[in-house]
């Protein structure tokens, strides 16, 4: 693929960054060191705990964990975690073999009680929801049963995001109406040349002549991405989630660019795919090879997204996690310092995934429409 | 392991909610603000032709307005030149006229003076000669008076006679 121009510019720079980071790493690597090892023996004791369902410890002098609060931001959750003990309860939905259940995250009190349901009575375990049988023990066999439609954090974040994507477009687009063949102003201003560098940069010299079929989907997967990794950014109670930094989700979306690109392949795209141009002794193994690229490139898509804003979330989290480490303030200014410069980049890596998500995506669909090598 | 294992219930929310944002952003504004992008771009792409078109238009006007001008110059010189000649000629034919008129007038004038004064000469002879008869009509009388002196007379009348 000719797209390493678009990664060249960056190169530099992050090599700059990754020095600063490393530089400051190996400094603080000890400590770390110190802190992991704890954690582990800590994470083995808390599981233990939470078995025998003693829960007064939680609340005592306890020792910082940093991979357990780093991986509980990452990961989903069915509260909305706002300070302290106070969040956002959610709703759960659950399907499960004896039918729909439906009812408030709140009701577990932050996994410190039980609530029994119209069929079964639930348990929330490390932000999963479990079956507890008679015996008052965890039912995996039932519990493997449940599938779990609940609204959780991130979908809820998705839905703030969904919220902001359409109050924005709806507004601007009510604005083209209103100002027809006027100069844009305002809103439409700020999101005219990004449009506009989608159709021209991304889906024009990747798509060719056929880019206005594929334009909905190239803005609406570019701001989607974009739109809830900046909220993503944003520390507190509507962002924060670690929407694009779930696999879930990655794995959706590259899903459909997999959809739509095979969809719109055209008898050229499916002979390179079959019947590649090599002797036939090669045509096996070929055919093998295109296949597996056929799914591989969208499942690269979806690790990139993944792997790039869970990465920025826990480099953000880490160095704060720092102070706590430290147990000392005069850490926080290096800490809070690395965090802005961090989240600057964060910024730059926002657009920066939700341009490559796009680019690629444009540039498989080109590769499948295009009329002949 | 388990932050790489997709769950169902956010892959589930994910593809339906996307779904919804790609019709309802398709439908309420994708369609609109593409529309309209594209309409402004050509507008503005004829505009820029068009106002490529008037200043060619502006240019050849201003030639053609030269061109007239240089044209009018050309033309009122000509007609100067030639209203300058037929002046010339105008006043020139006058001239000639004027002293042909001028030179047959005098020949008619000098034949008139001729005339007049052929005629006067002619009258002043009869004049003459009628005063003359008359003066010698009345010598003759005042001689004749006395007619001694009309003896003279007859006498030297025909000495002269005898003379003769």
């Amino acid at each position: 693929m000719d797209c390493s121009h678009v990664f060249e510019f960056k190169v530099k720079r992050l090599i700059v960054v990754f020095t600063l980071f490393l530089a400051f790493l190996s400094v603080s690597s000890r400590v770390f060191a110190q802190g992991d090892t704890a954690v582990v023996s800590a994470d083995t004791a808390v599981t233990a705990a939470h078995v025998e369902g003693a829960h007064g410890a939680e609340h005592g002098e306890k020792k910082f964990e940093p991979t357990k609060v780093i991986m509980e931001h990452i990961a989903d959750s069915h509260m909305w975690h706002l300070w302290g003990h106070l969040s956002v309860p959610l709703p759960v939905i659950l399907y499960t073999p004896a039918g729909v259940e439906f009812f408030s995250s709140g009701n577990f009190h932050h996994g410190e009680h039980d609530y029994t349901g119209s069929k079964n009575t639930y348990r929330l375990v490390e932000d999963k929801i479990k079956i507890v049988g008679a015996d008052g023990q965890v039912d995996e066999a039932a519990s493997s049963k449940i599938l779990d439609f609940s609204i959780t954090k991130n979908v809820a974040a998705m839905f703030v995001a969904i919220a902001v994507i359409l109050i924005i477009f709806i507004s601007v687009a009510g604005a083209y109406k209103k100002r027809v063949g006027k100069a844009p102003k305002g809103l439409q201003s700020f999101v005219e040349p990004i449009i506009i560098f989608v159709r021209d940069d991304i889906a024009k010299p990747n798509i060719g002549h056929k880019h206005a079929k594929f334009m909905p989907y190239l803005l609406t997967v570019f701001f989607f991405i974009w739109i809830n990794n900046v909220l993503g950014l944003i520390p507190i109670f509507p962002g924060g989630a670690n929407v694009t930094g779930n696999i879930s989700l990655t794995f959706v979306l590259s899903l459909f660019t997999m959809i739509i690109v095979n969809i719109n392949g055209n008898k050229y795209y499916w002979k390179h795919i079959f019947l590649p141009n090599v002797p036939f002794w090669l045509w096996p193994l070929m055919v093998v090879v295109e296949v597996v690229g056929v799914i591989s490139k969208p499942f690269a898509l979806m690790v990139r997204l993944f792997a790039n804003i869970t990465a920025g979330h826990i480099i953000v989290l880490s160095l704060i996690s720092l102070i706590f480490i430290f147990k000392t303030l005069a850490i926080a200014p290096v800490s809070v310092a690395f965090v802005l410069f961090m989240d600057v980049l964060e910024l730059l890596v926002a657009f920066l995934q939700a341009f490559i998500f796009t680019l690629l995506t444009a540039l498989f669909i080109g590769m499948a429409v295009e009329e002949h090598h | 392991m388990e932050l790489v294992t997709p769950t169902i219930g956010l892959v589930f929310w994910t593809a339906v909610a996307f779904v919804c944002l790609l019709i309802l952003l398709k439908k309420f504004a994708w369609k609109p603000i593409l529309a309209a992008i594209h309409e402004r771009e050509q507008s503005i792409d004829e505009a820029l032709n068009k106002a490529e078109l008037a200043k060619h238009e502006m240019a050849r006007l201003t030639a053609q307005n030269e061109e007239l001008m240089k044209e009018a110059r050309a033309e009122r010189d000509h007609i100067l030149k030639e209203a300058k000649a037929l002046k010339d000629s105008i006043v020139h034919e006058a001239k000639t006229q004027a002293h042909n008129e001028g030179t047959k007038l005098i020949e008619k004038a000098k034949i008139e003076i001729e005339n007049q004064k052929k005629a006067a000469l002619a009258e002043l002879k009869s004049q003459v000669s009628t005063l003359s008869l008359e003066i010698a009509e009345r010598v003759l009388r005042s001689q004749l008076e006395d007619k001694a002196k009309q003896q003279d007379l007859v006498a030297n009348l025909l000495k002269d006679v005898e003379l003769n």
